[in-house]
C-alpha cells in the first residue's frame, strides 16, 4: 500500500508461477482470478454452493442408513432387472451411469468446437448431450415407476427401513431435477449457437448484453458437475 | 471479456476488462420497479426488510405485554404467544437482518465502494429481489391462513414442529418452510453477484487490501451464507417431506394424542445438526457486515485511520472460517459425546481471539482521535459496548458446564439479543444515518436522530440488562406464563413489567426513525456529495445520489487505501482513495 509498492505493480507485468503467482493475483487490483470471466467465476461459485447442498443430502442419507435399527434393503437386489431370463443386478443403473458419463464426452467436444466457432458442430453436440441427458431422466422415470409398482413409497417399502424410499426419491429426484434443468439450459444455448447469436453478438432479450461462445463452456461446467454428483450418488447409494 | 487498449497512469496497472454493458431503462417501470440498477434494488430490499421488520417489532410488543402483565390481555393465548416468538425470531434474523445487510447495504455499497458500474449480473440481481419479496409475502401470508403461523420456535425443531401440539401445524409450518426455501434461492442469486463483483469487478488500483472494511465484512458474510444456507435448504426440504409426504427423516417412532404416529426411525438430532450448521454461521453473517460498517464509521468520524487494517481483515476471515466448526455449542443439552462438547467449547472460545482483536483495534482507532459525536458515531460507540457485553456472556454460554444450567433460560435470550439483535441493529442504524445522504442527497434530521439514538440505546439496555438477572434466577424462555413458581420472587415480576414498558418505548422510538426517513427525504438539509469528509469511493461519485452506472464517463482509479484521514502535510484532513499521489506534499500519504 506504500507508494513504492504501487509503482512496482505496474513495473512487473510478467506473471509469476505457482504459489507466488496466486499470491500476486490475489494482491493485485481488478481481478483475483486473472483470465476468468464474470460468468465463469459465478458458475464456479454457484457449483461450490450446490456442492454443499448435495453433501448435506448425502450426509443426511448416510446418517439415516447407519442409525436405522431396521435392515436396509439390498440395492443390488432392488435395482436388478430380468433381461432375457437372466437376473442382472444394478443393470439399469449401470446403463444410466454409462449414458451420463458419455454425455460428458459430447459436452467436452461441444466446448472444443465452440471455441473454434464451429456453429453447426457445437450446436449438434450440445443437442446430443441434451438427448443423453433426457434419456437419463427417462430411464430414471422408468426406475421410479418400477419401484412404485413394487410398493416403494417415501414412507415405507416391503423390504426394510422406510428411509430407503425417502432417501431414494429425494436424492435421485433432486439430482434428476438438476439434469432436467441442464437439458433445458443446453437446448436454449444450442438454439443460440445454431442461430449464430455469438457470431453476430446479438444482445440478450432480458439482459441486453452480448453473448460469447464462452457460455458453452459455462454450460459444460454445470453439466460435468451434475455428472460428478451422480458418481457420488452411484457410489454411496447403489454400491454401498 | 475483451481486452482493451490502455494507458498507464501513475503506476496503476492497465484496465484488464472492457467497459460493461449496462441495461438502460426505457420506462418508469424498468427504472424504479423492475430495475436492474443495484442501487434501486438495494432500496427495494431495505424497504421490504424494514416493512416486515416492523411486523416483527409489533410481535415483540405483544410478547412483552404478555410477559410483563400476564393474564391482563385476553387476546394473547399460549398458542399465539408461541406463534409470536417464532415469527419474531425468524423475521428478525433472516428476513430483516440478513436481507438488510446483504441485499440492502451489500447492493448499494459493494459496486460503489469497489468502483464498479453495477453488480456483474444486474438481471440476476433483480430476480434476487423479486424472489425475496415472494418469500416475504409467503411468510406474511401465514398470519391469515387457517391455524395461523407456526409456533415451533424459530429453530423449528422436529418432532414438535410438525406435530399437532404446535400451533400452525396445518398451513403455518408448510408455508414457513416454503418461504425459507424461496429466500435461499433468492439470496443465492444475489450472493453470487456480490462475491463475483468483489473478486472480479474492482476498478483499477483497487486491490483487495485497499477495500473498505465494510466491503470485506459483507463479502465474507456472503461467502459464508453461500456455504451455510445449503444446510438450511436441505433441512427445510426434508422437514417439508416429513410433513407433506410422511417420510421419517427427522421423526422417531412416537405417540401423539394417545395414538402411534405414522412416523418411525428418523433422527431429530440430525435436524439440529443441519440447522445449526446454518444457524451458527448465520450469527456471523449478520455480525461481520456490522463489524465492517462500524470500522468505517469509527475511522471516518474519529478522523483517524483504522488501527491495524490488515489484522482487521484477517480477523474477519478467521471469524468466518471458525464459525463453521462451532455449531454444536447450540446443542450441549441435546446430548452428545463429552469429547464433542470439549471440541466445540474449545473452538467457540477460540473465536474470542479474532473478535477481541477487532474490539481492541476499534478502541485504538478511537484513541487520541478527533472524535466527532455525530449520530453515526454514537451508534458505532453503542455498538462496541453492546457487542462486548453480548460477547462476554457468549463466553459463559460457550462452556458446557455453564451452559447446561443456563440453557433455555432468559439468560440465553438476553445474550443473543445483545450480541446479534441489538448490536447489529445499532450498526444498521449507524449505517443508515451515515449513508442516507448518499442515497437521497439529504441529511437525516439531527434532533430526531439524537432522540432516536438515546431512546433506542438506553431503552434496549433497560430491556435486556435485567433479563440476564431473570435468566440467572432460572426463569425459562418461551414460557407464556410463569405462574406461581416458588424459586421466582415477586420482584422478578415487577422487573418483567418494567422491561415491557421499556420495550414499548423503544418500539415507539423506531416509529420516530421511520418518520425521520420519510420527512428528511423531502425536507432534509441538502447534503452535498461528501458531507462527512470520507475517503472511500462512494463519496467521490460525480453525482449525488449516484446516477445510473455510478461514475459518469470515466471509472475512478484508486491510489491508496480507504483510511487516509488526518495525513500529515495533506491539504485536507482526508485524502480520497481516487486522489493521485502527486497532489500530496513531499511527505506523502501513509501507507
Amino acid at each position: 500500500m506504500a507508494e513504492a509498492a504501487l509503482t512496482n505493480i505496474g513495473a512487473s507485468p510478467a506473471r509469476l508461477s505457482g504459489w507466488r503467482g496466486i499470491a500476486a493475483d490475489w494482491s493485485s487490483d481488478q481481478r483475483a482470478f486473472k483470465n476468468v470471466s464474470w460468468g465463469k467465476a459465478m458458475m464456479w461459485i454457484f457449483l461450490l454452493s450446490d456442492t454443499f447442498i448435495f453433501s448435506c443430502f448425502l450426509l443426511s442419507y448416510m446418517t439415516a442408513r447407519m442409525s436405522t435399527t431396521v435392515p436396509w434393503p439390498n440395492p443390488s437386489e432392488v435395482f436388478a432387472l430380468n433381461i432375457g431370463g437372466a437376473h442382472i443386478p444394478l443393470i439399469l443403473i449401470a446403463i444410466m451411469t454409462f449414458i451420463l458419463i458419455s454425455s460428458s464426452g459430447t459436452m467436452a467436444m461441444a466446448v472444443n468446437f465452440g471455441y473454434r466457432r464451429d456453429r453447426v458442430r457445437t450446436a449438434a453436440l450440445m443437442l446430443a448431450t441434451a438427448a443423453f441427458g433426457a434419456t437419463f431422466v427417462g430411464m430414471q422415470a422408468f426406475e421410479w415407476t418400477k419401484l412404485i409398482i413394487e410398493g416403494v413409497r417415501p414412507w415405507g417399502n416391503p423390504w426394510g427401513a422406510p428411509q430407503f424410499g425417502a432417501s431414494f426419491f429425494m436424492i435421485t429426484g433432486f439430482h434428476g431435477t438438476h439434469v432436467t434443468i441442464g437439458v433445458i439450459f443446453l437446448i436454449a444455448i444450442a438454439r443460440k449457437v445454431w442461430r449464430g447469436d455469438f457470431d453476430v453478438e446479438r444482445r440478450g432479450f432480458f439482459t441486453s448484453r452480448k453473448g460469447y461462445y464462452e457460455i458453452v463452456e459455462i454450460t459444460g461446467l454445470y453439466w460435468h458437475f451434475v455428472d460428478l454428483v451422480w458418481v457420488f450418488i452411484f457410489a454411496l447409494f447403489y454400491l454401498w | 471479456m475483451v481486452d482493451v487498449p490502455f494507458d498507464t497512469v501513475a503506476g496503476v496497472p492497465p484496465a484488464e476488462v472492457g467497459e460493461v454493458e449496462l441495461y438502460h431503462p426505457k420506462s418508469w417501470w424498468t427504472r424504479y420497479v423492475f430495475s436492474q440498477d443495484a442501487k434501486v434494488i438495494a432500496v427495494q430490499y431495505s424497504i421490504t426488510a424494514m416493512a416486515i421488520g416492523m411486523v416483527a417489532l409489533v410481535l415483540s410488543w405483544l410478547m412483552r405485554l404478555q410477559l410483563g402483565f400476564p393474564g391482563t390481555f385476553s387476546f394473547i393465548d399460549a398458542n399465539q404467544y408461541l406463534q409470536f416468538i417464532t415469527m419474531h425470531g425468524m423475521i428478525m434474523v433472516i428476513y430483516l437482518l440478513t436481507a438488510l445487510f446483504l441485499g440492502g447495504f451489500g447492493n448499494y455499497l459493494i459496486p460503489l465502494m469497489v468502483g464498479a458500474r453495477d453488480m456483474v449480473f444486474p438481471y440476476v440481481n433483480m430476480l434476487s429481489y423479486w424472489v425475496y419479496l415472494l418469500a416475504v409475502l409467503v411468510l406474511a401470508s401465514t398470519f391469515f391462513v387457517p391455524g395461523g403461523p407456526t409456533g415451533a420456535g424459530w429453530t423449528l425443531y422436529p418432532p414438535q414442529a410438525i406435530l399437532s401440539g404446535s400451533p400452525g401445524q396445518d398451513w403455518g409450518i408448510i408455508l414457513m418452510l416454503a418461504s425459507l426455501i424461496l429466500f435461499i434461492i433468492g439470496f443465492t442469486m444475489g450472493g453470487l453477484n456480490y462475491v463475483v463483483t468483489v473478486l472480479q469487478a474492482r476498478t483499477r488500483g483497487m486491490t483487495l487490501m485497499r477495500m473498505p472494511l465494510t466491503v470485506w465484512g459483507i463479502f465474507t458474510a456472503t461467502v459464508m451464507a453461500l456455504l451455510a444456507f445449503p444446510a438450511l435448504f436441505v433441512a427445510s426440504v426434508m422437514l417439508l417431506l416429513d410433513r407433506l409426504l410422511g417420510t421419517s427423516f427427522f421423526m422417531p417412532t412416537l405417540v401423539e394424542m394417545g395414538e402411534l404416529t405414522k412416523y418411525g426411525g428418523g433422527s431429530p438430532i440430525l435436524f439440529q445438526h443441519l440447522f445449526w450448521f446454518f444457524g451458527h454461521p448465520e450469527v456471523y453473517i449478520v455480525a461481520l457486515p456490522a463489524f465492517g460498517i462500524i470500522s468505517d464509521l469509527i475511522s471516518t468520524h474519529a478522523r483517524k485511520n483504522i488501527f491495524g487494517y490488515r489484522m482487521m481483515v484477517w480477523a474477519i476471515v478467521a471469524i468466518g472460517a471458525l464459525s463453521f466448526i462451532v455449531w454444536a455449542h447450540h446443542m450441549y443439552v441435546s446430548g452428545m459425546h463429552p469429547y464433542f462438547g470439549f471440541f466445540f467449547a474449545t473452538t467457540t472460545l477460540i473465536i474470542a481471539i479474532p473478535t477481541a482483536i477487532k474490539v481492541y483495534n476499534w478502541v485504538l482507532t478511537l484513541w487520541r482521535g478527533d472524535i466527532h459525536l455525530t449520530i453515526p458515531m454514537l451508534f458505532a460507540l453503542a455498538f462496541i459496548i453492546t457487542f462486548v457485553n453480548g460477547g462476554l456472556t457468549g463466553l459463559f454460554l460457550g462452556n458446557v458446564v455453564v451452559d447446561v444450567p443456563l440453557s433455555d433460560t432468559m439468560f440465553v435470550v438476553a445474550h443473543f439479543h445483545m450480541v446479534m439483535g441489538i448490536a447489529p441493529i445499532l450498526a444498521v442504524f449507524g449505517g443508515i444515518y451515515h449513508w442516507y445522504p448518499k442515497v437521497t442527497g439529504r441529511m437525516l434530521n439531527e434532533v430526531l436522530g439524537r432522540f432516536h439514538f438515546w431512546v433506542t440505546f438506553l431503552g434496549a439496555y433497560a430491556v435486556f440488562f435485567p433479563m440476564h438477572y431473570l435468566g440467572l434466577l432460572g426463569m425459562p424462555r418461551r414460557y407464556h406464563d410463569i405462574g406461581e413458581t416458588s424459586f421466582i420472587p415477586a420482584s422478578a415480576h415487577d422487573l418483567n413489567a418494567f422491561m415491557s414498558v421499556a420495550a414499548l418505548i423503544v418500539g415507539f422510538a423506531q416509529l420516530v426513525f421511520i418518520f425521520n426517513l420519510i420527512w428528511s427525504l423531502f425536507k432534509g438539509k441538502e447534503a452535498g456529495g461528501n458531507p462527512w469528509g470520507a475517503t472511500s469511493l462512494e463519496w467521490q461519485t460525480p453525482e449525488t445520489p449516484p446516477g445510473h452506472g455510478n461514475w459518469g464517463k470515466e471509472l475512478p482509479i484508486v491510489y491508496r487505501w480507504a483510511y487516509d484521514y488526518s495525513v500529515p502535510g495533506a491539504a485536507r484532513d482526508f485524502v480520497p482513495q481516487n486522489e493521485p499521489p502527486t497532489r500530496l506534499s513531499a511527505q506523502g500519504a501513509h501507507p
